[in-house]
């Protein structure tokens, strides 16, 4: 139905190159999250499949349509804008009414149309509102339902949660995954929020600086980061990252290449009294601790630099000098220019290594 | 110390207060207390004479005529003010070094003093010596009267007025059309929406705060003409471009019947507070989306 094909694409404002040669696919029916920090070409790649912007080079496919030259009213594409960009002169009927109007479809037609969404959206007592009198959560509705009624094929959505308070993002986060499933529409979804790119999406783009950094699955991202900037972009608190040459037991590092960086995540770490054989340890002083119930975070002074170490379901850990530790297998290495580096191994504690193991700090 | 802390708020606001009271407040009563008398500027005795002065104004063909020459002034130069700068202002809103020039150009001769506009205009509008008419004749045209036949003396002071006006409107205008937010533009054409249709449903009421606003200062500004036409034609030719503020100029200080022109002073502040009334009425209920 409505594959979204990206080939090279390039932009550029005067000077300033904002997206690097982006080749991407957007499978049909996905729910594609587009994640990064501000300024990272997340929300002009969106524009783009728009058509709201041209692209300075390359190809934009929709579906088994070359788009570059099709205007974006035609595109069968939807979107919901960060401020939800509804008329302020016109009723919640007239804006859902409004794209209906100008592609001609005749009264009953409308009518049925409308009537239909704004049951499923729950705006049925509100249609002769204007946009103004409605709470935020019903304005987004209001968004949502103009671009439903349009039933398009693919439904662009620029950061549309967050004019949201944290209790109604969650609501409308469960309330948009259900629409997903319900319409099967492809959906492209910009935000800088790793939490609602995780979980919302199934196939995550992660970009930075113009450029995507990984686009696979939430687990994949999360659990097999290609380079540095997405370990460390995914995951609250994130990956701890450190310099091999000044962490102690690096020099049974089996590797190709030169992997200079060593990460591993706060929640594959443990705080422990007594070294464990095949664990890396790093002797920390606790400097802060966060309780939120379930887990705990705690935040440590190492040798290298600070630690984040994430526990769950386990007592408050009350002293202050302890080791740090972390299963080889759960490491990760990354060369020099951030590329994670996936041939470096420390190995499996054996009895050798149970001799050396628990290397610590200089 | 304590009394200073109570009384330094008002102290604060007193000049301010006290020049408003002097010059806007008291002028006004002392109009309507002055309405109601006769009086010649100097004798010291000023009888109440009741409504005289307003019956002489309603039975004064020339009043009526004056009213309707202000009604006809205002009516076109507001119309042509708001109809040209919009176009202007449609034109002008981009980027680009040749729309910011056009933009200070058309701007200019609002910071002009009226008097210096005048008379320019009256040299450009001389019926033997002026360049319209020059370059009327030049493109083999006839020439015109301008200000000195009655017919066309009215519409040569609106032209004046809309020169001078057209720089300021259009600026307001782009800044109110640079208050719609894209977003608003980039739904619509998502939503298919054609030129005509977005300028008609979004575009025209998202500007109509702004439109009305300038509609009403223009009226009330139109109404109040005065320097143009003490300077080039002084109510001539034959009372054809005399209008009330001039009106009461003549009668209060060239006639000295302080009284009659008091009372037109009246009308006048009547027509001026009721337009102001209307625009807040109509702005509290109708045009405002933010």
């Amino acid at each position: 139905m409505a594959q979204i094909t990206l080939n090279g694409i390039e932009k550029s404002y005067g000077q300033e190159k904002v997206v690097h040669d982006l080749n991407l696919t957007i499978k049909d029916g996905s729910f594609t999250v587009l994640v990064g920090p501000s300024g990272c070409g997340k929300s002009t790649t969106l524009r783009m499949i728009a058509g709201l912007e041209k692209q300075t080079a390359g190809d934009i496919w929709i579906g088994d349509r070359c788009v570059n030259e099709v205007e974006p009213g035609k595109r069968r594409v939807a979107m919901v804008f960060q401020n939800y960009a509804l008329y302020p002169m016109m009723t919640v009927k007239e804006n859902i009414e409004f794209g209906l109007k100008n592609r001609k479809v005749p009264k009953p037609e409308r009518e049925r149309l409308i009537r239909d969404i704004a049951e499923i959206v729950g705006l049925s007592d509100y249609l002769h509102k204007k946009p103004q009198s409605l709470s935020g959560g019903q304005r987004q509705r209001v968004a949502l339902a103009r671009a439903m009624v349009k039933s398009p094929d693919v439904f662009l959505m620029d950061e549309p949660l967050s004019n949201l308070d944290a209790k109604l993002r969650n609501q409308m986060r469960s309330e948009l995954i259900g629409l997903h499933q319900r319409l099967g529409a492809t959906f492209v979804y910009v935000t800088h929020d790793q939490v609602e790119a995780m979980s919302m999406g199934d196939q995550i783009v992660i970009m930075d600086g113009g450029r995507v950094q990984q686009a696979d699955s939430p687990m994949n991202v999360y659990h097999d980061p290609a380079n540095l900037f997405a370990a460390q972009f995914i995951g609250t608190p994130p990956m701890n990252v450190l310099k091999c040459g000044e962490v102690e037991g690096m020099d049974r590092l089996r590797a190709d290449g030169e992997p200079y960086y060593v990460g591993f995540r706060p929640e594959q770490a443990a705080i422990v009294h007594e070294k464990n054989p095949g664990c890396l340890h790093f002797p920390a002083v606790i400097t802060t601790r966060e309780t939120l119930g379930a887990e705990i975070v705690y935040q440590l002074r190492s040798g290298a630099g600070p630690l984040y170490v994430k526990s769950f379901l386990k007592p408050l850990e009350q002293a202050a000098d302890v080791y740090v530790s972390v299963p080889h297998s759960a490491l990760y290495f990354f060369d020099r220019n951030g590329e994670r580096n996936r041939r470096a191994k420390l190995p499996e504690a054996g009895p050798m290594a149970m001799a050396a193991a628990g290397g610590a700090f200089r | 110390m304590n009394v200073w802390r109570l009384v330094r708020p008002y102290a604060m606001v007193a000049p301010s207060i006290v020049t408003f009271g002097v010059f806007f407040i008291y002028p006004i009563f002392y109009m309507i207390y002055l309405s109601v008398h006769s009086w010649d500027f100097v004798s010291p005795e000023k009888p109440f004479v009741g409504l005289d002065n307003f019956a002489e104004l309603a039975g004064s063909r020339e009043f009526i005529e004056v009213l309707g020459n202000s009604f006809n002034y205002t009516l076109m130069t507001v119309s042509l003010t708001i109809v040209v700068s919009l176009f202007l202002a449609l034109w002008l809103n981009r980027k680009g070094v040749l729309y910011g020039i056009v933009q200070g150009a058309i701007f200019s001769p609002h910071i002009i003093s009226l008097v210096s506009v005048s008379l320019v205009w009256m040299w450009l509008m001389d019926p033997q010596f002026g360049l319209l008419n020059w370059l009327l004749a030049s493109i083999g045209l006839p020439r015109l009267e301008w200000l000195s036949h009655p017919d066309s003396s009215l519409l040569s002071l609106v032209l004046v007025a809309v020169w001078k006006g057209v720089g300021f409107n259009t600026l307001v205008f782009i800044a109110g059309l640079q208050s719609i937010p894209s977003e608003l533009y980039e739904a619509a054409e998502l939503d298919e929406s054609s030129r005509l249709t977005t300028w008609c449903r979004i575009t025209l009421p998202m500007l109509s705060p702004t439109l009305f606003f300038l509609v009403i200062i223009n009226l009330i500004g139109s109404f109040q003409v005065f320097e143009t036409i003490a300077i080039m034609t002084q109510g001539g030719p034959v009372n054809s471009t005399n209008t009330l503020v001039y009106y009461i100029y003549q009668y209060g200080f060239r006639f000295f019947k302080i009284g009659y022109a008091s009372a037109a002073g009246v009308v006048l502040l009547a027509v001026i507070g009721l337009l102001t009334l209307l625009y807040f009425k109509l702005l509290s209920k109708k045009v405002h989306y933010r």
